[in-house]
């Protein structure tokens, strides 16, 4: 924090809010986004499978193992 | 005027960048365990990974096969790329609903690390405790089901355990103060951790013979390194990128000071 040395000092200012009842379609998007990339990343044709086939698996193998998923 | 829409957009770009450091660092440090793994798992004659050798068989066999340098490269960047994208999309989410109300109400920057710092440990590192990831050549094939399970149900656990623990947080504020009421709610998330670690299942797949430790070992050690940079750089970018947002948009009054 910066000290001042003279005159007022610097009055933290409060943060606004925003409004979350407003802003629901966006979260929700947002989540909906998270859940279906972690689950083509992390679980698609491991422990289920939407899509026939191994390529999917395949194709984010190297990285769902490295960001420590069960992949097989 | 903010709105979440804002935290959205700077949260996935901060993931993005995020995603492609973290592709850096699993090239560099993931790959050799990763090739070092699936070479024990061939030569023991395992899970198929797209060998050359194999993949006629298996593509008539399976579908498509991905050739591993493909794997080990685009692949990897695919993964990264839009995991971290994700990963950065809903914590830029949080940032903007947790801005003025949690952590600090004067210091979005601080927020946001605090978010990001709160979503390393509870989605990846208290699962990563229990149930650390597994190199290739690791694993039974037909458990993969069960412990997919296990994973997901230990995250959500340790969601849950996050969410109750901020939201006593918060409204213990008022009554004992911030510090106060931030160590009760670490004291609440490590009481729910350490209980769902010691209930839920174990498993150790871990090959008895043929697989070496220091591997195994290096193998984790990577992986939890990718998370850590991936997480950080989200926390990092999205810090500075929220708190540039929050100095052009919210408008302050003359007499208000963000401070620099």
């Amino acid at each position: 924090m910066s000290q001042a040395i003279a005159g007022p000092a610097p009055i933290a200012v409060e943060l606004p809010t925003l409004s979350l009842r407003e802003a629901w379609p966006w979260a929700l998007f947002g989540l909906i986004l998270m859940l279906l990339a972690v689950y083509f990343v992390g679980a698609e044709q491991g422990a289920t499978s939407l899509i026939s086939g191994n390529a999917v698996h395949e194709w984010v193998h190297d990285a769902r193992h490295l960001l420590g998923f069960p992949c097989h | 005027m903010l709105t979440l829409r804002d935290f959205l957009v700077r949260g996935l770009l901060a993931g993005l960048i995020a995603g492609i450091a973290a592709f850096f660092v699993a090239y560099a440090v993931g790959e050799p365990p990763v090739a070092a793994s699936i070479a024990i798992e061939e030569a023991a004659g395992g899970h198929d990974h797209g060998d050359e050798a194999e993949e006629a068989a298996a593509a008539a066999d399976e579908g498509t096969e991905v050739p591993r340098p493909v794997q080990s490269t685009v692949g990897l960047a695919t993964g990264m790329l839009v995991l971290g994208t994700a990963l950065g999309g809903a914590t830029g989410l949080l940032t903007g609903a947790a801005m003025g109300r949690l952590f600090s109400r004067t210091n979005v920057r601080a927020t946001a690390l605090a978010v990001n710092g709160v979503a390393f440990v509870t989605l990846f590192f208290v699962p990563y405790l229990i149930y650390p990831p597994n190199p290739p050549a690791v694993g039974n094939g037909e458990t993969i089901g069960y412990r997919t399970a296990l994973y997901f149900a230990m995250v959500a656990l340790s969601i849950a355990g996050a969410a109750i623990a901020l939201a006593l947080a918060r409204n213990l504020r008022h009554q004992i103060g911030s510090w106060y009421a931030g160590l009760a709610g670490v004291a609440t998330y490590v009481v729910i951790a350490v209980a769902a670690l010691g209930v839920m299942p174990r498993y150790d797949e871990v090959p008895a013979e043929g697989f070496p430790p220091s591997l195994l070992w290096e193998f984790r050690l990577s992986s939890l390194l990718v998370q850590i940079v991936l997480w950080g750089v989200i926390g990092v970018v999205l810090a500075e990128l929220s708190h540039r947002a929050v100095a052009q948009k919210a408008a302050p009054r003359p007499t208000q000071l963000i401070d620099a």
